[in-house]
């Protein structure tokens, strides 16, 4: 077990609550945060089945604004961000020039002049470096970071939970829909947007009030059964949900066909950085895409083990772990498009043996609506 | 919290000898680190080990750990109990969750293995450090 030096890693503004908590905190893209609490399984199981608080703040803000902002995110992005209303959010990739993944990002249509950017920790500084640079037409653009701490309330119980310290009617909010209002006393973009395959909200306000939002929204939701949940269970809970993890599924040697996020991917819009590579790689289609397996023996296959299938190698996992809620050890991994077929039976090197397993449809779970 | 009748590593496994049998588990200090333990894989009874060599493997949710032998031996016993209930680790890591049991080939090795008070300040070390 390796313990970094905390000196020069970047805190969140819970960094001491966290520490009062007795979490287990790790070094996750330069940043200590807690990976568990109370434990995974636990965090994981009280999520699906009742509410977890998450402490995101980790996460990257970029802001962009003016006349010409919705043509920078239109040039940088490869979902349409013109079909968004204002108040309205949705998952996009930041490109390169080559249809790759610079990042994975949440677009927020705040006004026809201003879009407000979620981006992943580790890339937040060479995102806003990629956007700047591909900043053609004089937008606007802020590295905004430091000005918010995130949080996620997420489970069937979050907006219970959360309608307990706000006005808002939290229930008008549709899903990957936002608005502002007073959470706590304090100023939040509410966005009813989520990493873990549950209803729920995330909110983004400024860092000073922090503690204050945390505990107060403790004290509102134990004894509904939120706990506070950690990047362990946030992995866990994306990975049965099927949602893909920058650095793992998707990176920039990864296209959005091939990743599987061709509703993402909208070549139709107009011009962007990527587009040409897209096009012609959709026209002449993937050798490789992304698909999700199940075990069929209890050995659990990790991040970066062979993938194997009529003798030769064909892949690598790209994430694998055990599923709490579903009691199944679960697999991502590309493999070539000829065995993404359901009921294909490959095997995984386990330790130097080979584990056999099955393509399966993906999500791997599915919240009952 | 860490029996005074008991040897440790610097792996983190534990060993209490009774007679010319060993019993090998992992200690708190270890399954506090791996958290919530899913998957239990021990030795085949019968097979010889050296010290050092890998015994089984305990995987978290999170993460895979090897156990290594702290004797020479052979296996007499494994808990079996622990391919069911995995969790055990987890809530009785110095007793309940025992993993194997080694007759042992040369006793003299124990003596080269922490005490309880050596191992406790081994841990608070790195626990110091975290």
């Amino acid at each position: 077990m390796t313990s970094p030096t905390t000196t020069q890693l970047r805190k969140t503004a819970l960094n001491a609550e966290h520490r009062r908590l007795k979490a287990k905190m790790v070094n996750f893209g330069g940043w200590d945060m807690p990976v568990e609490y109370s434990g995974i399984l636990s965090e994981h199981m009280a999520t699906r089945t009742a509410a977890g608080l998450f402490d995101v703040s980790h996460m990257g803000e970029i802001e962009v604004f003016g006349e010409e902002a919705l043509a920078l995110v239109q040039h940088v992005t490869c979902n349409d961000a013109s079909k968004l209303a204002i108040g309205q959010a949705h998952y996009s990739g930041l490109m390169t020039a080559q249809g790759t993944f610079v990042d994975d990002l949440l677009v927020h249509k705040i006004s026809d002049k201003h879009y407000f950017l979620c981006v992943n920790a580790g890339n937040q500084d060479q995102d806003f470096e990629h956007i700047r640079s591909n900043n053609r037409t004089g937008a606007q653009i802020e590295n905004a970071g430091g000005r918010y701490s995130q949080l996620a309330v997420q489970g069937p119980k979050a907006l219970g939970i959360l309608q307990g310290l706000t006005n808002v009617p939290l229930d008008s909010i549709a899903y990957y829909h936002f608005t502002f209002g007073d959470v706590d006393g304090v100023d939040c973009l509410i966005a009813r947007t989520g990493y873990t395959g549950e209803d729920g909200f995330e909110i983004y306000f400024v860092p000073e009030h922090s503690e204050k939002m945390w505990s107060d929204l403790m004290d509102a939701g134990s004894e509904e059964g939120m706990i506070p949940c950690g990047l362990g269970a946030r992995n866990t809970l994306r990975l049965e949900a099927s949602m893909c993890l920058y650095g793992h599924e998707i990176d920039d040697t990864t296209t959005p066909w091939e990743a599987g996020l061709g509703w993402i991917c909208k070549p139709n819009k107009g011009e962007f950085l990527g587009r040409e590579a897209l096009v012609r790689q959709k026209e002449k289609g993937v050798e490789r895409v992304l698909a999700g397996f199940e075990m069929n023996d209890r050995l659990i296959a990790r991040d970066g083990c062979a993938v194997w299938a009529g003798g030769k190698q064909i892949g690598r996992v790209t994430s694998g772990s055990p599923a709490p809620f579903l009691k199944k050890n679960i697999v991502m991994a590309y493999v070539p498009p000829e065995f993404r077929a359901s009921g294909t039976e490959i095997t995984v090197e386990i330790r130097g043996n080979q584990s056999p397993a099955r393509i399966v449809p993906m999500p791997f779970y599915k919240r009952a609506k | 919290m860490y029996p005074s009748d008991y040897r440790y590593t610097k792996e983190h496994e534990w060993i209490k000898v009774s007679g010319d049998t060993g019993t090998i588990g992992i200690t708190d200090y270890a399954q506090h680190e791996l958290g919530d333990v899913v998957f239990v894989e021990l030795p085949d009874v019968g097979g010889k080990i050296k010290a050092g060599d890998v015994l089984g493997t305990i995987e978290s949710v999170k993460a895979v750990s090897e156990i290594y032998s702290p004797v020479t031996g052979e296996v007499t016993e494994i808990n079996t109990a622990l391919t069911t209930t995995p969790e055990t680790v987890n809530s009785d890591p110095h007793s309940a969750a025992w993993l194997v049991k080694v007759k042992l080939a040369n006793p003299a090795e124990i003596s080269g293995l922490m005490d309880a008070a050596a191992y406790q300040a081994f841990v608070s070390e790195k626990e110091a450090s975290a």
